[in-house]
């Protein structure tokens, strides 16, 4: 019984991150016109044009190969799949134990991996551009999100993130230097993940400034829906993330009736609807850095999570 | 212990019948044959012995030294080294055979062979005998032959590399091989020597019995991390190894990459672990440190190469410091006394030796594929082989991917394990360590995500895009047993990246050799499919159900879209910015300089100094413009030039001896004579 | 002392440190100026509750201080200087940033692993405050050595005098008088500074020490 309602609410949870990724990505577009004086499209708008996407025939180049037409699934799979082992309204999910915070991390790897190859596979200089790019993000956001993670788990005593959530709902550990470093880093690794001002602007194809379009722009059709479902779930997961980490009041643990499950939906839907306004702001307040300030940037990120990890040793408890 | 002795005796044999036939076609076909049968039934031996649990076995032979003879011993340690050195022999023994035939079939391969055909070099005959040095130094059980089986080792893969004679490059790479070698044996000689104490009591039984003192065993820990950390590739001691690797036939430099490197961490294990009594802390600081510098500054080296082979022996320093991060960690975890929490490292290094074994072998024998497909093996004049080798090109994102550590594969197990190692931090009671270790933790996640990007930019560059040179275009897909060799070290890292438990479980006997602890201990129930070591603190981790998962959502996903939404194909010619055709050279393209730019900015200006070159002509002039690269490699400049310039100054003070007259030469000699006599009389005393 | 009480002041003080990382790593003198100030507020706030929370008057006369003196007075000051004297508005790094960066880090690792053995016995609290105030002063030179321009050296000598602030918030029991003659000595070397900079401008044309190094007596 307890298993079939594990079985349950994972499925529950895998289709409610892929339902409310683009709604969070339409949000934020709505909230940032609103910001600039637009009227802004209706957050639905991200998802008609998944839908209309969908129905459209690719056009790919003559020299694309197999592997370009692939990745766009594994891709979506690779960060649907780790989107769904983020507790987002329940700490109580089947899939839970098959990967902890290193092997959600090593998904994510492995999709920005295929997502980099496809950029070249066409053999353009932007996707060059956009994949050697992506590449030295990844190669400082990993590290810092690892270092995250270790701050986390030596605090928690375990890497699985369903544990962390339950553990802290059961005893919370108060305000903590390392937390608070870990949080910051985490947010700094996520806007640079996710392709947000100020390492890369969403909006705009223009080339010297663009990462991850400058990957993707061979891509049209059910490719393009996939890849751009893909994204607004990778920044779903995040969110997801740093709510279930930080702030995981409201999720429902093992054994509590419907009610709280439905709770916790309802208080998930709250933490994206505030984390959307949030972004929303920074990101109409701040401009786009240079490129070479990446290094800069995440390497502060990599430098604080460290930083974190070296201040669990001076405060009480570890 | 008669299986391993008998079947090394007969890869001596193969080596001597391979001289003899030399002249004729079939000297290949015995030494490969001969090498890729042995090593399987080599391989299997040690597989029954480890998955039975059998107990250790030993033998004295009268030969060698007379007062010592040679002793020969298999336990689990020895046991697990001979599995992955003889997998991955049997793997390269097959390509290498198939890589022969493709030579001999058509004379010279692409235009401007990098490598002489091996026929016609003394390869085949050399073969056998570097399988056999490198086995007997893993069933060695006292110094000398262990010594004895390094040498024949060092100089059977020193001959191999030589075997590329004429090229230009390899003469400078086979003198910095012959010295450090030489530096290698001679710090291990001293190192044996120093543990063996003043009666010579060489066999490793005595050694393990004996108690040496406290100076004599810090130096021999020393010795040991230098003589056999210059074997692996151990940064600073690494200089040798990019250049004399690449340098070798491609089947070659796969056993010495993925497989001579761990020979060398055998050593290094052997004496840390179970030669030497209780170790001491510091020990594995030192590992932790040296692992950490070298697993950074090696990858950051390889992404800087625009050569294939280099790249991947550059790659293979950095995987060669992950594994003695993972040594380090096991041996403080030891000495703290918390032989769990040890086994648990032990088993992630002993997990990442098999599988390094495995990836880099591929990835040898993808370069190796793709050079004789070629011709070339400069990634700036490839690109595009996916169209035209489309079954090595499979195979080579298979191996891409292990050594970037992506789950489910078998590279990003060794992570996991390694990760939840460090995650014990905690339980260890010296403060240094503590936050040493979580320095040394982001310098290893570091390194992983920058293995992932050297292997985007070596397989985008290679196989992905448009050829960037007239030698990619007419590719063509490798022969059967070529493609077999690489299928077989592929098939594996996937396997051990899915199903790692009963793996793990068969190192058992090794970890108990070395850390008397297994890495399921508390556990007494553990589903095959389900990888929870002891101390991994209460976390898991199943390749399997990812795998089914993934496979079956995705399966899902384009069955949807391909029934309800569309279905078609297009085709038309890329956005390029304006140019439509009249680039057929692909010019436009990123190249593997400015793929690493980025991250040469990044990180190369501090580690290596770099600078990038721009020579651009004036509008109207009408010369080509010209980019160069220039990277200053920290160890040669802050330790080998400083060293050479030292010798040579003494040298230069010690010439001076050669232009005495007899007289004065004679006296020296009656002098030392006096001095050694005084010596004696005041020991005497 | 309650904990929340407790995880609060770690928290501020975590926040100082992280204000002096933030230091090392801006590259405009406006921006710099502004951290700086965040820098002196959170100072001002961790000695406001830490004397609420230990029931100590006389801290909140330190945190009214930093607060006029640090957090207003003298960022305005030298926000006046820079725009008057016109100064070049970048922060012109001796060192790359990203040097910078991995050496405060490693000088902070330092700090903690100085502390660590020397308070084993003593509370927590009191071990996390020396470790944080060492590392703020150890950035703050770190600072000072590692940027160029006069100005910017101003503000790392006034991050060194915020570490002491927090050493002296941290240690129960610090008479109000030292804390006083802290202020105002760095008001004193505040206003010397301002003189020199003046100064400086007038004889050489010039902020960036490194151009006054040549005529430095010795080199001629």
């Amino acid at each position: 019984m307890t298993f079939a309602t594990a079985v349950l609410l994972q499925l529950v949870q895998l289709l409610v991150m892929l339902a409310v990724a683009p709604l969070l990505i339409g949000w934020i577009r709505w909230v940032k016109s609103r910001l600039v004086g637009r009227r802004g499209a209706s957050p639905l708008q991200p998802w008609r044009d998944i839908l209309r996407l969908l129905r459209k025939e690719p056009v790919l180049a003559h020299q694309a190969s197999p592997l370009f037409r692939a990745s766009p699934y594994l891709i979506f799979t690779a960060i649907w799949f780790a989107a769904a082992l983020v507790p987002a309204f329940s700490t109580d999910l089947a899939l839970a134990p098959t990967a902890d915070l290193i092997a959600l991390i090593g998904f994510l790897a492995s999709a920005r991996f295929f997502l980099a190859l496809a950029g070249m596979d066409v053999g353009t200089s932007f996707g060059g551009l956009g994949s050697s790019r992506e590449m030295l993000i990844a190669a400082l956001a990993e590290p810092a999100m690892l270092m995250v993670v270790f701050s986390v788990a030596i605090l928690f005593r375990t890497t699985s993130l369903a544990e962390i959530a339950a553990q802290i709902l059961s005893h919370p550990v108060g305000l903590r230097i390392s937390l608070a470093l870990a949080l910051i880093s985490l947010l700094m690794v996520a806007i640079a993940e996710n392709a947000r001002i100020p390492v890369d602007n969403p909006a705009t194809h223009l080339e010297l400034t663009m990462v991850h379009e400058a990957m993707v722009l061979e891509y049209s059709g059910r490719h393009l829906a996939l890849i751009e479902a893909a994204s607004h779930v990778k920044l779903t997961l995040y969110v997801g993330l740093i709510a279930c980490v930080f702030f995981p009041w409201g999720m429902a643990t093992p054994g509590q009736g419907f009610a709280a499950g439905l709770w916790g939906l309802l208080t998930f839907g709250f933490k994206l609807v505030a984390a959307g306004t949030l972004l929303a702001l920074f990101e109409t307040s701040i401009a786009k850095m240079r490129v070479f300030r990446y290094g800069e940037f995440l390497g502060g990120a990599l430098l604080l999570s460290l930083l974190g990890a070296i201040f669990l040793y001076v405060s009480r408890g570890v | 212990m008669f299986a391993p002795l008998t079947i090394i005796a007969l890869m001596l044999a193969a080596a001597a019948l391979a001289v003899a036939f030399s002249r004729r076609p079939a000297a290949d076909a015995v030494a490969y044959g001969a090498v890729g049968v042995l090593s399987v039934l080599l391989a299997l031996w040690a597989l029954v012995r480890l998955a039975s649990g059998a107990a250790d076995i030993s033998v004295v032979l009268p030969i060698g030294l007379p007062w010592l003879g040679a002793h020969f011993a298999v336990d689990g340690l020895s046991a697990f080294f001979l599995l992955v050195v003889n997998l991955a022999t049997a793997a390269a023994a097959l390509f290498g055979w198939g890589y022969v035939r493709a030579h001999a079939a058509h004379g010279h391969a692409g235009d401007a062979p990098a490598e002489r055909p091996p026929a016609e070099g003394p390869v085949a005959p050399l073969f056998p005998a570097f399988v056999a040095g490198m086995n007997l130094v893993l069933i060695a059980a006292d110094a000398f032959v262990f010594l004895v089986g390094w040498e024949f080792m060092s100089l059977a893969s020193w001959l191999l590399v030589l075997s590329t004679h004429r090229e230009p490059a390899t003469q400078r790479a086979a003198r910095v091989y012959l010295i450090m070698a030489s530096f290698g044996t001679l710090a291990l000689l001293l190192a044996f020597g120093l543990l063996a104490g003043s009666d010579g009591a060489y066999a490793f039984e005595s050694i393990r019995n004996s108690q040496p003192g406290a100076v004599a065993m810090t130096l021999a820990v020393l010795l040991t991390i230098m003589g056999a950390g210059s074997k692996a590739g151990v940064v600073p001691l690494h200089v040798w190894l990019p250049l004399a690797h690449p340098a070798a036939p491609s089947h070659v430099s796969a056993l010495m990459s993925g497989v001579m490197t761990k020979v060398a961490i055998y050593a290094i294990v052997r004496v840390l672990f179970d030669l030497l009594p209780e170790p001491q802390w510091w020990w594995g600081g030192l590992l932790l440190a040296l692992g950490a510098l070298t697993a950074v500054l090696g990858v950051l080296y390889a992404l800087m190469q625009d050569d294939m082979k280099t790249l991947l022996a550059y790659s293979t320093v950095e995987n060669i410091g992950a594994i003695i991060i993972a040594l380090g960690l096991a041996l403080v975890f030891k000495a703290s006394h918390t032989p769990v929490i040890a086994a648990l490292a032990m088993a992630a290094a002993l997990l990442h030796v098999l599988n390094h074994s495995l990836f880099k072998s591929l990835m040898f024998f993808v370069a190796g594929g793709v050079l004789s497909a070629t011709g070339v093996r400069d990634l700036g004049r490839l690109g595009g082989l996916i169209h035209v080798m489309p079954l090595t090109a499979f195979l080579a994102l298979v191996g891409s991917a292990a050594i970037a550590a992506l789950p489910p594969l078998n590279g990003f197990v060794g992570e996991w394990l390694l990760f939840q190692a460090i995650l014990n931090a905690p339980a260890l009671p010296q403060w240094v360590l503590k936050i040493g270790i979580a320095v040394v933790g982001a310098l290893l996640a570091l390194s992983t995500a920058l293995a992932a990007a050297c292997f985007v930019r070596f397989y985008g560059m290679a196989f992905l895009g448009r050829p960037r040179g007239p030698e990619a275009v007419k590719a063509h897909d490798v022969n059967r047993p070529m493609l077999l060799g690489m299928a077989i070290p592929a098939a594996l890292s996937v396997a051990i990246g899915v199903l790692p438990t009963p793996v793990i479980r068969l190192f058992e006997p090794a970890l108990l050799a070395t850390v008397e602890a297994g890495a399921f201990d508390d556990r007494n129930y553990q589903p095959w499919f389900w990888l929870a070591p002891t101390s991994a603190i209460g976390n898991s981790y199943s390749g399997l159900i990812m795998v089914a998962a993934i496979a079956g959502l995705s399966a899902l996903l384009a069955w949807v879209i391909h029934r309800y939404a569309s279905r078609g194909v297009r085709r038309g010619i890329p956005w390029g910015c304006g140019f439509t055709g009249g680039d057929p050279m692909a010019r436009s393209q990123y190249t593997p300089s400015s793929f690493s730019q980025p991250l040469r900015r990044v990180f190369g200006s501090v580690a290596f100094s770099a600078r990038d070159e721009v020579d651009m002509p004036q509008p109207g002039e009408t010369r080509a413009a010209n980019f160069r690269v220039h990277l200053d490699d920290p160890a040669w400049r802050l330790l080998f030039t400083p060293i050479v310039k030292l010798t040579e100054r003494w040298a230069n003070a010690v010439n001076r001896l050669q232009f005495l007259t007899i007289r004065r030469h004679l006296s020296l000699m009656f002098f030392a004579l006096v001095a050694l006599l005084a010596v004696v009389a005041l020991l005497q005393r | 002392m309650s904990d929340f009480a407790y995880d609060a002041s770690h928290l501020l003080g975590a926040i100082v440190l992280l204000m002096s990382f933030a230091l090392l790593y801006q590259n405009r003198l406006f921006s710099l100026l502004h951290v700086y100030s965040a820098q002196a507020l959170t100072l001002a706030a961790a000695a406001a509750w830490k004397g609420y929370a230990h029931d100590e008057t006389h801290l909140y006369v330190t945190a009214g201080l930093t607060l006029i003196l640090k957090a207003i007075i003298i960022p305005i000051a030298l926000h006046r200087i820079v725009v008057k004297l016109d100064i070049h508005r970048a922060v012109e790094p001796a060192m790359s940033i990203g040097a910078t960066m991995i050496a405060g880090v490693s000088l902070v690792t330092l700090s903690i692993l100085l502390v660590l053995p020397v308070t084993a016995e003593a509370s927590a609290l009191t071990r996390e405050d020396m470790a944080l105030s060492l590392s703020v002063v150890l950035l703050g030179l770190l600072m000072m050595i590692s940027r160029r321009n006069a100005v910017s050296q101003v503000v790392g000598f006034m991050s060194i005098e915020n570490g002491l602030i927090l050493a002296a918030v941290g240690v129960a029991g610090m008479p109000l008088i030292v804390e006083m003659s802290v202020a105002f000595s760095v008001m004193v070397a505040f206003i010397i500074f301002g003189i020199f900079l003046f100064d400086i401008r007038e004889r050489f044309d010039s902020l960036d020490i490194q151009k006054i190094e040549q005529y430095r007596g010795e080199q001629e």
